[in-house]
């Protein structure tokens, strides 16, 4: 067979290698990225830029990965157009293959506003190399940030700036923090966290107008700043797919085994549509793990074997200066049974909380703030589906613990091979 | 592959391997001295206390591991059919915590990483809790 070639180099790039090489040893693998770098975990741009971790120890992979699995890679081109059976380059460069990954993830999505272009320190903050400007920028003397945006990105960049000690102003036009994945309580104790070290919120406000350094909101107020991080939301790169006729809906369509609609051509990753199973519809589900799932599974059934991918669900792990917050499924849900338990500290202040959200006889969701550890015996139950009539939903609403199961899931799953 | 079972009729609820598996991780073999440390070391195995019955639970070592696959620094891989966590590159997100069917990763909150069983191949030893178990309900077997 002719080669493999992946558009892309993240989880869903080397989540798709991982999976062709299960059944296919030796086909060669080519990927090309329009970045420079070797794959790179991209949540951990924020961790470097906040100092947490080290810049050698953001690779995904090791040194060794692209040798040792027969990849070859063109790092810095960009994919211009798909045809049939290759990949134009921007260069005019075309390579051939024999199955396609198109997992180009997404773009920051930018609105228009007045003056951006006179602003010269500004940053989407969604690569490494903006992650390495923004560092050296504060290396050398920046004092202050402004972010739009309160989002996982936008706010992850504020942790991380706060931490250089940047002082830090965050606006967005929703008056809460991170409304796509938490309720209006969870919102509030995160803002209160980054209130606590030093983040200033000014929030159910848009930038009107933009000079060099210097945003004029909506409600009147003016704030100054030396970075400008924009981080107001982003969009799959679907047009490759779409200009070669493939469909496209808010993400790429695939099947199970992450095929689009065009021969020999799967997608995976952030550019795609995933059906969550706990809102029972498409949607664009940009996580990491989410992306290497649906990586490994193209990967299989690209070298030829089967392996279906529909379990996707909507999942979060993510904290600010030590408070975790940890949610999957539904859990905006209210029109079914909803159970909330706030988690208080010696003195009876509010440091986080649990809420589980149950639909038709299933847990369908929950949100646990500050209490997190093993939250995944409920994430288990969501993406298994499992029937409450098998489970002590007492023992369920209490902790999670393997206790709420019977003692034949026990004998299965403790006792014999997972 | 030999991997720790538990046998849920034989355990006694003791929490001794919990000690053990602590113990023999702090990389101090004396038990009073590892605990007598300023940060108390952590175990990587937990028992589950219920009325009527009790068992420990660590790692299962998935053949199909969420947590490897989900992780997103690449910290945690698959070593010969035991999934083990670099911690030098972990960041504590908890992804894995997310991501964990038998809930058996433990976070390490002073240093920001998480820690679970490696069934002690980093000390090239019989896992401490099957060693220390006086009633013998953690097993050390190849049930595949």
């Amino acid at each position: 067979m002719l080669n493999y070639v992946i558009i892309g180099n993240s989880a869903a790039a080397i989540g798709c290698v991982e999976g062709i090489r299960k059944l296919d040893k030796d086909t060669p693998i080519v990927i090309i990225s329009d970045e420079p770098h070797r794959t790179y975990s991209r949540p951990l741009i924020s961790y470097r830029l906040g100092g947490q971790t080290k810049h050698d120890k953001i690779f995904y992979r090791g040194e060794n990965f692209y040798t040792d699995n027969n990849v070859s890679t063109l790092l810095g081109k960009r994919v211009a157009k798909l045809n049939a059976s290759s990949v134009t380059l921007s260069s005019g460069e075309e390579i051939a293959f024999g199955k396609l990954l198109v997992a180009t993830g997404s773009k920051p999505f930018v609105p228009p506003m007045t003056g951006l272009d006179n602003v010269k320190n500004k940053f989407t903050f969604m690569d490494l190399d903006s992650s390495i400007a923004i560092d050296g920028l504060v290396t050398n003397g920046a004092k202050s940030a402004l972010i739009v945006g309160a989002g996982l990105i936008g706010l992850k960049a504020a942790e991380a700036l706060l931490l250089r000690g940047v002082a830090v102003t965050v606006i967005d036009m929703a008056a809460k923090v991170m409304p796509s994945v938490l309720d209006d309580e969870g919102s509030a104790l995160i803002k209160a966290r980054l209130e606590q070290n030093g983040a200033k919120f000014i929030l159910g406000t848009v930038a009107d107008k933009f000079d060099e350094a210097t945003a004029y909101l909506k409600n009147g107020d003016k704030v100054d700043f030396d970075v400008l991080v924009l981080a107001v939301g982003v969009r799959p790169n679907t047009e490759l797919v779409k200009e070669a006729g493939g469909e496209v809906g808010l993400g790429i369509k695939t099947d199970k085994f992450q095929k689009t609609t065009l021969d020999n051509v799967y997608a995976a990753g952030d550019c795609t549509e995933s059906f969550d199973i706990t809102a029972g519809k498409d949607k664009i589900l940009a996580l990491l793990p989410n992306a290497y799932l649906q990586g490994e599974a193209a990967g299989v059934s690209m070298a030829g074997g089967e392996m279906p991918y529909d379990k996707a669900i909507p999942m979060n792990a993510i904290g600010f200066f030590g408070l975790h917050v940890i949610s999957a499924g539904d859990s905006m849900r209210t029109d079914g049974k909803v159970y909330a338990e706030q988690i208080k500290d010696k003195s009876g202040n509010v440091t986080g909380y649990k809420k589980l959200v149950f639909g038709e006889n299933k847990l369908v969701g929950y949100i646990l703030i500050d209490e997190v550890d093993r939250a995944g015996i409920y994430t288990s139950l969501i993406r298994e589906q499992t029937s409450l009539s098998d489970v002590d939903v007492t023992e369920l609403e209490k902790s999670p613990r393997l206790m709420l199961y019977g003692k034949s899931y026990r004998k299965e799953k403790l006792g014999g091979q997972v | 592959m030999k991997k720790v079972y538990v046998n849920e009729e034989w355990c006694l609820g003791c929490h001794l391997c919990e000690y053990y598996c602590a113990g023999m991780n702090s990389g101090e073999r004396d038990l009073v001295k590892a605990f007598s440390r300023e940060k108390k070391p952590l175990p990587r195995i937990r028992v589950e206390e219920g009325t009527d019955v009790n068992f420990a639970v660590q790692c299962r070592h998935c053949a199909v591991p969420y947590c490897v696959k989900g992780c997103i620094t690449g910290a945690l891989s698959v070593n010969d059919g035991v999934i083990v966590c670099d911690q030098t590159r972990c960041v504590g997100c908890l992804t894995c915590v997310l991501s964990c069917p038998y809930g058996c990763i433990v976070r390490d909150e002073e240093a920001h990483v998480i820690t679970k069983c490696d069934l002690c191949l980093s000390r090239n030893a019989t896992p401490a809790c099957v060693e220390g178990c006086p009633n013998k309900a953690i097993v050390l077997e190849d049930r595949e």
